[in-house]
């Protein structure tokens, strides 16, 4: 077993708290493909099988029987864990996502529990073609009866996915191809948080960036771009996006008058619409300037890295859009 | 089991269906309903074959399961009518109720969509221990699906101990099957998954019985999945709006002559009057057994509006 404090990569983290579900829930099962004797298509599974035998194990490539059958197998007393290999494959498996897992304890008033979790990673990452590319997460938080989060950091990797794990509720965890290699040291003993909750990860008075996934690590960049301008920046990290855990966003744009919204997945029906919405509809009087959105132009995602430059978000988007709102005279 | 219990048990089926249809008419149960008219023999012959620890998975067509697993009448026609039924309260409807004190996984109003989750419930079983089986039932048309061929494959490749019922009613919805596959029977399917596959008279509750017997027991024993195509024909359109107009003339009144409770009341002809009385007695015992449910289910109040958004998450 690892030590209680580690240092350890985004996808040990993920690894880790695999190994912590199976050795903490004897009900537990992890299944999806290539999970188990190829030890993961990422390593987020390595060693599991090894570890905890049947209970890890490999599956046909069929996204929609891996999602039905980890309800099914919910419905009756398992605790399943799955992955999905690329974010882009759930579309095969939506009726299961969506029909089926996400009415199961609704409709049933409780008399069906389905304590499952799906894990997948998504984004872009140079060289990927239009299939294995998408940012994802609006259709899913747009959907009640699921639960949604995306960590934007190892500890949060490890965190975010054992409070899926022990949540009776259908999670949905959806990770980001390139923060795997990314490293932190942090606590693996700790209480196991309830699902929900953002974090404010930087202070800051005079605009809020709210972001999630990789655009995280990128409003944190560009906070200290702004910074070095004098431009006082406070990012927020919105974590799960179902449940949304929206006052301290409305707290910060109460002191800043000023916000952005930053994700990589394209603009048009994006969750920052609803971000903005929000803001909207509760922040109206603390605005001093229209709510900023970043996100990747609304076109699919090329393969050739010098087209993916041109359309994925990065800190300089975000730099700019505060820019913008900052021209905006104070009223 | 004898010739007057399974009158019995597909009479209760067959009034309950048509008392639906005469709720619906009548405004008491909104929206549309699927009835089971002529097939069933299936779920009583088959839900004969499981013990209360198995899982069962239906279709929207799934009444007739329901009452032959045992849900409480009255629970069924109050859920139907949109009240505070104890199986979901009136969330779920004709066409997707469920209740785990029976097993039952619930209908499904996606075809085939029951399937993977039946997988899953076989998966629990091989893992838990239990020795349950997991039973689905799904028409013709399912087997065109996607989600069918993956659950199939899935169920196979673990033994897993599943029984898959396909209720041949020769209609996919409103389209001949014999025009969307180009297999002589579903069954043959069976083979292409490396499981046992059957094709059975689905109208005579005795034969379903022992097919899903033997399948079950196959199962138990960790021999895997098994495909069961029961022979039958819907009595009636495939919702309760639908007119038919696709059918031929004629294919109605010949199926009549072949529908369950009419091959047991010609067998009871054939032995005597006494007989054909009994069956009579059971018609009076079943009519008033179906109306005191349904007085029972008017009784039960509207679920209240304010509990609306209760049981969504955990």
């Amino acid at each position: 077993m690892l030590e209680p404090v580690a240092t350890l990569r985004y996808i040990q983290a993920v690894n880790a708290a695999h190994f912590w579900a199976l050795a903490t829930y004897p009900e537990a099962l992890v299944f999806g493909e290539d999970v188990a004797l190829p030890n993961g298509p990422f390593g987020a599974t390595k060693g599991l099988h090894d570890a905890f035998g049947t209970r890890v194990f490999d599956t046909p490539i069929s996204e929609s029987a891996i999602v039905g059958a980890a309800l099914g197998a919910a419905m009756r007393g398992r605790r399943p864990i799955i992955e999905i290999m690329y974010g882009d494959f759930i579309a095969v498996a939506m009726d299961q996502i969506i029909n089926q897992v996400a009415n199961t304890r609704y409709v049933s008033r409780g008399g069906w529990r389905a304590p499952l979790t799906i894990r997948t990673q998504q984004g872009n990452s140079p060289g990927a073609c239009a299939q294995h590319s998408q940012s994802l997460e609006a259709w899913f938080a747009h959907t009640p009866g699921l639960r949604v989060g995306l960590p934007s950091n190892p500890r949060d990797a490890y965190e975010m996915l054992r409070s899926a794990i022990a949540s009776d509720d259908p999670t949905l965890i959806m990770e980001h191809r390139l923060l795997y290699p990314d490293s932190a040291q942090f606590a693996l003993d700790g209480p196991v948080e309830p699902i929900g909750g953002s974090r404010v990860i930087r202070d800051g008075r005079d605009v809020t960036i709210v972001a999630w996934s990789r655009m995280v690590g990128e409003s944190l960049k560009a906070a200290q771009t702004l910074a070095e301008r004098g431009v006082s920046a406070e990012v927020i990290d919105l974590r799960w996006l179902s449940p949304l855990d929206f006052a301290p966003v409305a707290a910060s744009v109460h002191r800043t008058g000023r916000i952005v919204v930053a994700h990589e997945a394209n603009v048009t029906g994006g969750f920052g619409a609803e971000i903005a919405a929000r803001v909207a509809d509760e922040c109206f009087w603390d605005l001093d300037a229209p709510v900023g959105r970043v996100g990747a132009p609304d076109v699919r995602i090329p393969a050739a890295p010098v087209l993916q430059a041109v359309v994925v978000p990065a800190a300089g988007a975000v730099v700019a859009a505060v820019d913008r709102i900052l021209a905006e005279p104070k009223r | 089991m004898g010739r007057e219990e399974d009158y019995r048990a597909i009479a209760t089926i067959r009034a309950f269906e048509e008392r639906c249809m005469n709720l619906k008419t009548a405004g008491e149960i909104p929206g549309s309903i699927h009835l089971c008219d002529g097939q069933e023999a299936i779920p009583v012959g088959a839900c004969r074959a499981l013990e209360p620890r198995d899982a069962v998975t239906v279709t929207y067509r799934g009444h007739g399961w329901a009452i032959a697993r045992g849900l409480p009448l009255v629970a069924l026609f109050s859920e139907l009518m949109g009240r505070d039924s104890e199986l979901n309260g009136g969330r779920a409807g004709s066409p997707f109720f469920s209740s785990p004190a029976h097993g039952f996984l619930g209908e499904n109003s996606i075809v085939a969509g029951g399937m993977p989750m039946a997988v899953g419930a076989a998966l629990a079983a091989a893992h838990d221990g239990s020795g349950a089986v997991s039973i689905v039932s799904v028409g013709d048309g399912a087997l065109n699906q996607g989600a069918a061929h993956e659950a199939l494959n899935f169920a196979s490749v673990f033994s897993l101990p599943l029984v898959l019922v396909v209720e041949n009613n020769r209609y996919s919805e409103m389209t001949p099957i014999r025009d969307m596959v180009r297999v002589e029977r579903l069954a043959d399917r069976a083979a292409a998954y490396g499981m046992p596959g059957v094709t059975i008279d689905g109208n005579d509750a005795a034969i379903v019985e022992k097919a899903v017997h033997d399948a079950v027991a196959r199962a138990r024993a960790g021999g895997g999945p098994t495909l069961i195509e029961a022979d039958t024909e819907r009595l009636v359109g495939h919702y309760s709006g639908d007119l038919q107009a696709y059918r031929p003339s004629g294919e109605v009144a010949s199926a009549r002559e072949r529908e369950p409770l009419a091959r047991i009341r010609r067998a009871a002809a054939e032995e005597g009057p006494d007989a054909v009385a009994r069956l009579d007695a059971i018609d009076l015992e079943v009519s008033a057994l179906i109306d005191a449910a349904v007085k029972g289910a008017r009784a039960v109040p509207y679920p209240d509006p304010a509990t609306v958004r209760e049981h969504l998450y955990a």
